[in-house]
């Protein structure tokens, strides 16, 4: 607890890292309170089709009438829901499975990591589809799919710093006075782990929200009239010309998403490297 | 059993699929490590001292493994004797840091630089006693005291990067040493420091090991350690001991040409000045020796029997042996043939 503390605090001395925090503390609060900040409810039509950004619609409303504004606030909640939950499963498996390759090696890791291979030579949208078709449509399947979808990378990314960790020579000492297996993998490598990992949680987050536009695009995702910023941003391509704010305001919105994890995690990567700690 | 350690034909493996043998990195390795012995492994790098070391710990890394018919028997007290190459990783586990510690090159990366010296004496202690955070605290207080560390109480709150090598080779001998266990391997520690503070951790270390009745292994290349610290070496080339000997019969009667050279490359400040000896050629790579002796193609002394006959590891003299042809009557073999 000491150590998180000290991290937020090093966070917030880094610019970079105080954008990132107050950007998606912004963002989850607003997806939290999105009924109470936003002016109309998501699937209300409530003015002319089409209507360009004004005063009473912030960000113009879609072919239906309904408020953009508000959709990409209820939006936000979908995008970061599916976004965080699937990576939660992506990476705690991955985390797991990963450890367990890359210390133990052998059969072990040869098994595990052919698995991961196999899942990984499914194209991601092929292998969403897979599991949607097996447990249907919506919100939590869509999770599930994007978290299967993620094993693999994080495995491989978990594995491969375990191998490194595990030369270390303090890894080394920390056996060769009999500290237990489990206690030298949280303790002594589990901190060689979390930089990469924080790195890839954080491309994995964007990649997790861009296939869930990619899914409910297809129709697999979440259904209409759920607003999500993919399935707007798919409705949007058909009114390009003539509403190009249909598409605008949901991109920059995925667009700056990911941004402000991205600058996140980087600056976090400094934050918890205790070499930069002098 | 009558020594602290024996080692029996050990061998190590390096697996390289079904179809193929593994290669041996090191073949027929036989060591005894008496009680409060301190016994020096000579040679150099790449020569199996190191993976030696590591099964005597039993912490090969994947994939080495211990061959076939490897014996490394260790007396944990008085008539308790275990067979470490079979024992269990749990039973291992409760070996190493308690009966069996080690110290290792470089002091500057040997320890977690997430913990503090204190979190990293206790580590070793929780594992293998039963005492309370005060009690650990007094342990590790006195441990560093006994290794001569100044300010112990603050030291303890420091962390790995707040001190310098000589200071952190001392807390890693406390770490090794706080258990009071019967066997310390060193490998190497004092290559990584100064000269100035080897001749320190050298003496401290030769000081703990009288008070603490542990018998040390002290893997190294440098003969000046040896020299100084030990009383009995064996000479690694190649995956095997060429001569085992006291360490004046070593100096003073040394019988491989491998030793001879590794002790004529010696730098020195006086005498004449000249240029360095160095033993020709490269080691062979482990998995590729050919039939005779692993150091035929580099002797200066190589006969016809070398190149054909691997020698054997013979006793020429009480407690000196030597494994070469000259010291094996090949001359005469030679000669007969």
């Amino acid at each position: 607890m000491r150590r998180l503390g000290q991290t937020i605090r090093d966070l917030w001395r880094d610019p970079m890292g105080r954008i990132g925090m107050v950007g998606i503390l912004l963002l989850i609060v607003t997806a939290i309170f999105a009924p109470y900040v936003a002016p109309y409810g998501p699937e209300k039509m409530i003015a002319m089709p089409k209507t360009a950004p004004c005063a009473q619609y912030l960000f113009g409303t879609d072919n239906y009438g309904r408020d953009i504004f508000s959709r990409v606030l209820y939006g936000a909640r979908v995008s970061l829901e599916v976004g965080i939950i699937a990576v939660g499963i992506g990476a705690t498996a991955g985390y797991v499975l990963g450890l367990i390759a890359g210390y133990f090696e052998g059969w072990i890791d040869r098994i595990i990591m052919r698995i991961m291979d196999i899942l990984f030579a499914f194209p991601s949208i092929l292998l969403a589809i897979l599991v949607s078709t097996v447990l249907g449509r919506g919100l939590v399947p869509t999770m599930v799919a994007i978290g299967i979808v993620n094993i693999p990378v994080f495995a491989r990314t978990v594995r491969a710093s375990v191998i490194s960790a595990k030369g270390l020579e303090y890894v080394k000492n920390a056996e060769s006075v009999g500290v237990k297996t489990v206690s030298i993998l949280i303790r002594h490598i589990s901190p060689n782990v979390v930089a990469p990992f924080t790195v890839q949680a954080t491309l994995a987050l964007s990649g997790a929200i861009l296939t869930e536009a990619s899914m409910s695009f297809l129709g697999l995702g979440i259904q209409p009239p759920d607003p999500s910023w993919g399935s707007m941003l798919s409705e949007a391509r058909a009114f390009m010309e003539q509403a190009p704010w249909m598409a605008i305001f949901p991109a920059l919105f995925i667009i700056v998403t990911i941004l402000l994890f991205n600058i996140l995690g980087d600056s976090l990567r400094d934050a918890l490297d205790p070499k930069l700690k002098l | 059993m009558e020594h602290l350690l024996e080692i029996r034909g050990l061998s190590i493996d390096l697996p390289r699929g079904r179809r193929q043998p593994p290669v041996k990195l090191v073949e027929g390795v036989d060591l005894n490590i008496d009680k409060k012995q301190n016994f020096g492994v000579v040679g150099e790098s790449g020569c199996g001292k190191s993976i030696t070391c590591s099964a005597i710990m039993g912490l090969l890394s994947y994939p080495l493994t211990v061959g076939e018919g490897s014996s490394i028997r260790f007396q944990k007290e008085a008539g308790d004797e275990v067979e470490i190459t079979k024992l269990s990783p749990a039973e291992l586990r409760k070996l190493r840091g308690k009966d069996i510690s080690m110290i290792f090159q470089e002091p500057m990366t040997a320890l977690d630089p997430m913990y503090t010296i204190e979190e990293q004496i206790n580590e070793t202690l929780r594992f293998h006693t039963s005492l309370s955070k005060a009690e650990m605290h007094q342990a590790a207080l006195e441990m560093l005291q006994k290794v001569k560390i100044p300010r112990a109480e603050q030291i303890l709150q420091d962390y790995p990067h707040h001190l310098s090598g000589g200071m952190l080779q001392r807390v890693m001998i406390a770490i090794a040493l706080i258990n009071n266990p019967r066997l310390l391997i060193a490998d190497e520690p004092t290559t990584a420091l100064d000269v100035t503070i080897q001749a320190q951790i050298l003496d401290l270390m030769n000081e703990l090991r009288e008070s603490y009745d542990t018998s040390v292994i002290m893997i190294t290349h440098d003969l000046g350690v040896i020299a100084e610290t030990c009383e009995h070496v064996a000479v690694f080339y190649a995956g095997q001991v060429v001569e085992e000997a006291s360490v004046e019969e070593i100096f003073h009667a040394t019988a491989h040409p491998y030793t001879e050279g590794l002790l004529r490359s010696v730098t020195s400040l006086g005498g004449a000045k000249k240029e360095l000896y160095t033993i020709k050629g490269m080691v062979p790579a482990a998995g590729n020796y050919g039939i005779g002796c692993r150091f035929a193609d580099r002797c200066d002394r190589c006969m016809e029997i070398c190149k054909t006959q691997a020698p054997a590891l013979t006793e020429i003299a009480p407690g000196h042996k030597c494994r070469c042809w000259l010291h094996a009557g090949g001359a005469e073999k030679e000669a007969a043939v």
